[in-house]
């Protein structure tokens, strides 16, 4: 039973990261670029969240779409301001972008709201659920539902719209998306905005669990989710969704079962071990071209 | 006026030179031919007529609209296509998605099933294979694809860029068969080919193109009994 109750814990961490890793796949997909501020987007909406609740008084659910506007907005506008100048630029050079892009996120929280960590209210309660001498905890399993939603909603988005079928266009060759009428810009401009409010949603989640918010909340679940797009397969969708999980998992039973302090070593133990055997990750693919 | 006038194109890479003042004209209905060897720069006039590189100096006008003006994204809904070089089918998408990629920017449904329709009438082979992979079809049946897709756009001109490169001879005449059944349902054509003389049989008219500049043109017919285009294209 103790396993089961760590499964799920793993399950529901596992899916705040796998939010968070769609909006890295996604945008590497379309961009090939690493946007290393996507996690700090994660800090804002948490902040955004936690103003709307406390200060606004917002109830809990506006408070969430509050919190996925600002984000999705937010997300929109780092592209035009910092990446889309950028677009013919070296990849290096919007890789430091990017990281600056970041650093300029949490220095800016650190100006407005100091450095101690803020407590915010959750704006998902659910009681947990005792079946026999097992907890259920109702907030992991709202996380799991709420990232099962979401991720079948987006699957079908991109695979019966049109503006999904133009964003895989787009991922695979932005010249020839053009010359089907395909606005690429826009298209760039959706995946960020989609992208973000997924984040926002992760932060909403993620603060669910840990209660607290500081100027460098999304380093950490950042950088955690990065691993497990790669882990996935970076641009790939479905490989977004399945590193999260396993990396939920891997991390919480590790600390369960392991030891806690090991817990993140065997987490990036475990994606180099899959980038030696499958350097693509899980479900990256290569296609042959046939010429 | 023609329906495709390029005055004075000019055309760099960096500091390189592409396209060195070129003129040339497609009127409603025909077939036109740019041939060349290999870097003469016909891929180049093609990309920079929809947009997909940019232009030093010189006009584009399609059917008196100003297409350097034109960002290339808006340029298919005014009726012209481009089956670009390398065919750039979408590889991971279906057969029927690269089709529905083609009608892109047209809004009516029953228009669309129905154009659909007329491009699976005229490439079985597509209807059959519509919901494999576009990546694990073979390269004639890629090419075929290419041409379907542009022709989703319902084009009043759709411009070609190598349709017969790494293809079986058995499939290029079959391309260039499709080619010519196209421009008698009424599009315009404008095709950049190696394959001079194949191109040379079914295009009204030619322009021969030596590293940025047009040399040579004139009716196909005529071209192909020119002793310079025999010797340097035709093999002869």
């Amino acid at each position: 039973m103790e396993f089961l109750a760590q499964l799920l814990n793993g399950l529901s961490l596992g899916s705040i990261y796998a939010l968070i890793a769609l909006g890295y796949t996604m945008v590497y997909g379309i961009c090939k670029m690493l946007n290393f501020a996507h996690g700090d987007v994660i800090m804002v909406g948490a902040y955004t969240l936690s103003i709307a609740m406390s200060t606004l008084h917002f109830p809990p659910f506006l408070s969430i779409l509050t919190s996925m506007v600002v984000c999705a907005v937010l997300g929109v506008l780092i592209e035009r301001i910092a990446y889309k100048p950028l677009r013919q630029a070296s990849p290096l050079a919007v890789l430091i972008t990017a990281i600056g892009v970041s650093y300029f996120l949490q220095s800016l929280a650190l100006l407005i709201f100091g450095s101690t960590q803020r407590r915010v209210e959750s704006a998902i309660n659910v009681a947990s659920i005792q079946v026999g001498d097992f907890t259920i905890s109702g907030n992991a399993v709202i996380t799991l539902v709420l990232t099962i939603i979401l991720m079948v909603g987006l699957t079908w988005f991109i695979n019966n719209t049109m503006t999904g079928k133009a964003m895989l266009a787009v991922s695979e060759d932005k010249g020839a998306a053009q010359l089907m009428g395909v606005n690429v810009n826009k298209t760039i401009a959706v995946t960020f905005l989609i992208g973000s409010a997924l984040a926002a949603v992760a932060g909403v989640l993620y603060i669910a669990s840990y209660g607290y918010v500081g100027p460098y909340t999304g380093a950490m679940p950042g950088i955690k989710a990065f691993v497990a797009a790669v882990l996935g397969g970076i641009g790939s969708v479905p490989g977004a969704m399945l590193g999260g999980i396993l990396l939920g998992i891997i991390e919480s039973l590790s600390k369960a079962y392991i030891s806690t302090q090991l817990a993140d070593a065997i987490v990036f133990g475990v994606l180099i071990v899959v980038l030696l055997v499958k350097p693509t990750g899980l479900l990256g693919k290569k296609i042959m071209e046939k010429v | 006026m023609a329906m495709l006038q390029v005055e004075n194109l000019q055309v760099f890479y960096g500091v390189i030179q592409a396209i060195k003042g070129i003129s040339f004209e497609v009127n409603q209905g025909e077939i036109v031919a740019l041939i060349g060897a290999n870097g003469a720069g016909k891929t180049t006039i093609l990309h920079t007529v929809t947009g997909l590189v940019p232009a030093k100096s010189g006009h584009i006008q399609f059917e008196g609209q100003d297409l350097l003006k034109t960002p290339s994204h808006k340029i298919v809904a005014m009726g012209m296509a481009h089956v670009p070089e390398g065919r750039r089918i979408f590889q991971q998408l279906s057969v029927y998605e690269n089709l529905q990629l083609g009608a892109f920017t047209r809004r009516d449904k029953a228009e669309v099933a129905e154009t659909l329709k007329m491009v699976y009438e005229r490439f079985p082979r597509l209807e059959e294979r519509k919901k494999q992979i576009a990546g694990t079809l073979s390269g004639g049946e890629q090419q075929m694809l290419a041409i379907g897709r542009a022709l989703m756009s319902k084009p009043r001109i759709i411009l070609m860029d190598e349709p017969s490169m790494g293809l079986s001879p058995l499939f290029v005449s079959e391309i260039f068969d499709i080619i010519q059944e196209i421009n008698k349902a009424g599009t315009t054509v404008l095709i950049v080919e190696q394959n001079a003389k194949k191109v040379l049989s079914i295009a009204n008219r030619a322009y021969v193109l030596e590293t940025g500049k047009i040399i040579l043109s004139g009716d196909a017919q005529s071209l192909m009994n020119d002793d310079s285009v025999k010797r340097a294209y035709l093999g002869e």
